[in-house]
């Protein structure tokens, strides 16, 4: 086991070095930041002034070389535009991120799953057919379409829901607040519509390959209560493919959340990202994507864990 | 009075390209501590004769007819409440493949156990693993403390098979269909695993129905022996009418396929052509394709004869 963690943390390290290589050479490439930094009246002076001050007139080598010394020493350097250590920005935005992608997938699997398997028992009756008419709408409608009708619907027609913001925020949260939870409602179902639809989709077709095989008869033959079958021996067999895919869409929740973000004006890290890419702010984007795939890392990490308890077969 | 008693069951599937009588009025009776053998070709309907028992019918198939007594209980008109009582507790089941019938993540203990369990809540759980263990060693499986904690996919096929009959023994049932238990193992294994279900069922005084496509398996085992053909039954009757003097062309086929060590002759008996297609079943006896004896009389479907004790339908064996 030991081994295991130590080898899954070596190939960490290394997709995250190449990461940040990759991210590094595309944010050089990209552009010169100074020039949508400082006034268009600056003069040449104060152009080469300021990319001496940044390290920007050393060569891609160089420049690279530093940032990895100074990763090295758990810095991830000052953000351009910002002068603030780039690692302490984003830090700072993730709670709010966190927070929408969390709740959505609470949302998503508390729904999804249950709403599945009820698809599964009976695929033909009416409400089934229901449940999968919503379902290839919420997998098949673009999220900035849904944020913009809820807000259409719900903060200019009616007036019910605030169409920005986080809201009242508590321990980092705005779940603990009334005023947050308003604020949260329309982000969290824009950005768990399409999970919702995938999970219900999933749940439902594992479903209902799972109760046709042999051992859900025998078990139906054993006189266990259908109850019983259905959510337990079917239900564990089904979760195996679908806790791959919930941490998987995870990780994509974590990190796409910028459309969502930016309908809602929601101060996460989506939207530092995008102004960020915009500004040319290399340290940020940096740093988020390093985040980020920390995240990935350790999602991956929590799902073969998982995996182990659920399915007798890939344990070590 | 008979502790199961089959009346005229009909058990249809209704499909895209017509009804399928998988099932078409079938009529048998089992004693307590019998063992019946039911016989025939694969699509003969045999599978589905032991699932119509305990009503395992999937859609598209329905049970539309007949009465099966158990313990003078009609089970069709039973709720699926009180069939959840029965089954696998008076009336249990062991299934033709072991690699599919235990769900591969849960463990042999916990689907051991719960088999006991639903049926009696009563029972704390250190007895029920108790009684499990026990159950487990008396099918004669090796390191059964060991096993209970064991996945399908750690034992062979044959450890699986003796934990799926351990697991249709549990409860003592009155009852046991076990449907080609042995089709998917080891010749070696085979005889072990039916001798054992012979002596289980009669150690326990309980009845077996024992469905198999191998005559020489109910040869040795039956007591009474149902050939099915088509969906029908063709000849019924004690063993050692069946196979020491087969009236019926069909069953007559059967056990001339049966090898003889003694026989100079290298060539297997078969029986010429194949079953029909149920959903394009001939006029009249649905083996006449196929009979040596077939000739216009055939042309419509024979009525049941009784000969001493023997259930026979054909044109061709008379009455005397």
């Amino acid at each position: 086991m030991a081994k295991y963690i130590f080898n899954r943390l070596f190939h960490s390290v290394l997709v995250m070095f190449t990461i940040s290589f990759i991210v590094f050479f595309i944010m050089f490439k990209a552009g010169d930041p100074v020039e949508l930094m400082l006034p268009i009246d600056a003069t040449q002076q104060e152009v080469i002034e300021m990319k001496h001050a940044l390290g920007l007139d050393q060569s891609f080598i160089i420049q690279y070389g530093k940032f990895l010394e100074n990763v090295a020493q758990g810095n991830l350097g000052n953000s351009f535009r910002y002068g603030q250590p780039a690692l302490d920005i984003v830090i700072e935005r993730f709670p709010a991120t966190l927070e929408l992608s969390v709740l959505a997938m609470i949302f998503s699997i508390i729904l999804g799953i249950p709403l599945g398997i009820i698809s599964s028992l009976k695929p033909n009756s009416i409400l089934s057919r229901v449940i999968m008419f919503f379902s290839l709408i919420g997998i098949s409608v673009p999220v900035f379409w849904t944020g913009m009708i809820l807000v259409l619907i719900f903060s200019v027609v009616f007036g019910v829901l605030p169409s920005s913001g986080r809201g009242e925020v508590f321990l980092f949260t705005s779940a603990l607040t009334w005023d947050g939870i308003k604020h949260l409602i329309m982000p969290v179902i824009t950005l768990s519509a399409f999970q919702l639809a995938l999970i219900l989709r999933l749940t439902r077709t594992g479903m209902m390959e799972v109760l046709l095989q042999d051992y859900i008869k025998l078990a139906t033959a054993k006189g266990v209560p259908r109850r019983i079958i259905v959510y337990y021996h079917a239900l564990k067999n089904t979760l195996i493919p679908l806790i791959t895919v919930i941490g998987i869409q995870f990780g994509q929740l974590v990190a796409f959340t910028i459309i969502t973000e930016t309908i809602f004006a929601w101060p996460g890290t989506g939207k530092l990202i995008i102004d960020s890419i915009q500004n040319l702010d290399r340290p940020i984007v940096v740093a988020y994507l390093l985040c980020i795939s920390v995240i990935f890392v350790a999602i991956n990490f929590i799902v073969d864990v998982l995996y182990t308890f659920i399915d007798p077969r890939v344990r070590v | 009075m008979a502790l199961l008693e089959i009346n005229n069951l009909k058990t249809y599937f209704f499909t895209r390209n017509g009804v399928v009588k998988s099932v078409d009025g079938i009529d048998f009776s089992i004693e307590k501590g019998e063992i019946l053998g039911i016989v025939g070709e694969s699509g003969a309907g045999k599978s589905i004769t032991g699932f119509s028992i305990l009503n395992l019918i999937d859609d598209p198939g329905k049970i539309v007819a007949g009465e099966i007594i158990f313990n003078g209980i009609n089970l069709l008109t039973l709720s699926e409440e009180k069939l959840e009582k029965i089954r696998g507790n008076e009336i249990s089941m062991v299934f033709q493949d072991p690699q599919t019938s235990l769900n591969p993540v849960i463990s042999i203990g916990d689907q051991l156990i719960e088999t006991i369990l639903y049926h009696n809540k009563k029972v704390a759980k250190k007895d029920a693993r108790k009684t499990c263990l026990d159950i487990l060693k008396l099918v004669g499986m090796p390191a059964a403390e060991k096993r209970m904690g064991s996945y399908p996919h750690q034992l062979s096929g044959g450890m699986k098979q003796r934990v799926v009959i351990a697991m249709a023994l549990l409860n003592n049932p009155k009852l046991l269909i076990a449907d080609e238990p042995t089709t998917a193992l080891d010749v070696t294994i085979q005889a072990q695993i039916l001798y054992l279900m012979k002596k289980l069922s009669k150690d326990m005084n309980s009845s077996l129905i024992l469905i198999t496509h191998d005559i020489a398996v109910v040869s040795q085992l039956c007591d009474k022996i149902a050939v099915m053909y088509a969906g029908r039954i063709v000849e019924y009757g004690r063993k050692k009418d069946i196979i020491f003097n087969p009236m019926h062309p069909y069953t007559k086929g059967l056990v001339a396929c049966l090898p003889k060590l003694n026989d100079e002759n290298d060539r297997l008996y078969q029986i010429p052509g194949i079953m029909p297609s149920l959903l394009n079943l001939p006029e009249g006896c649905y083996f006449k394709n196929r009979c040596d004896y077939a000739d216009e009389e055939c042309n419509t479907y024979p009525e049941k004869k009784q000969i001493d004790k023997r259930i026979l339908f054909c044109h061709k064996v008379k009455e005397n």
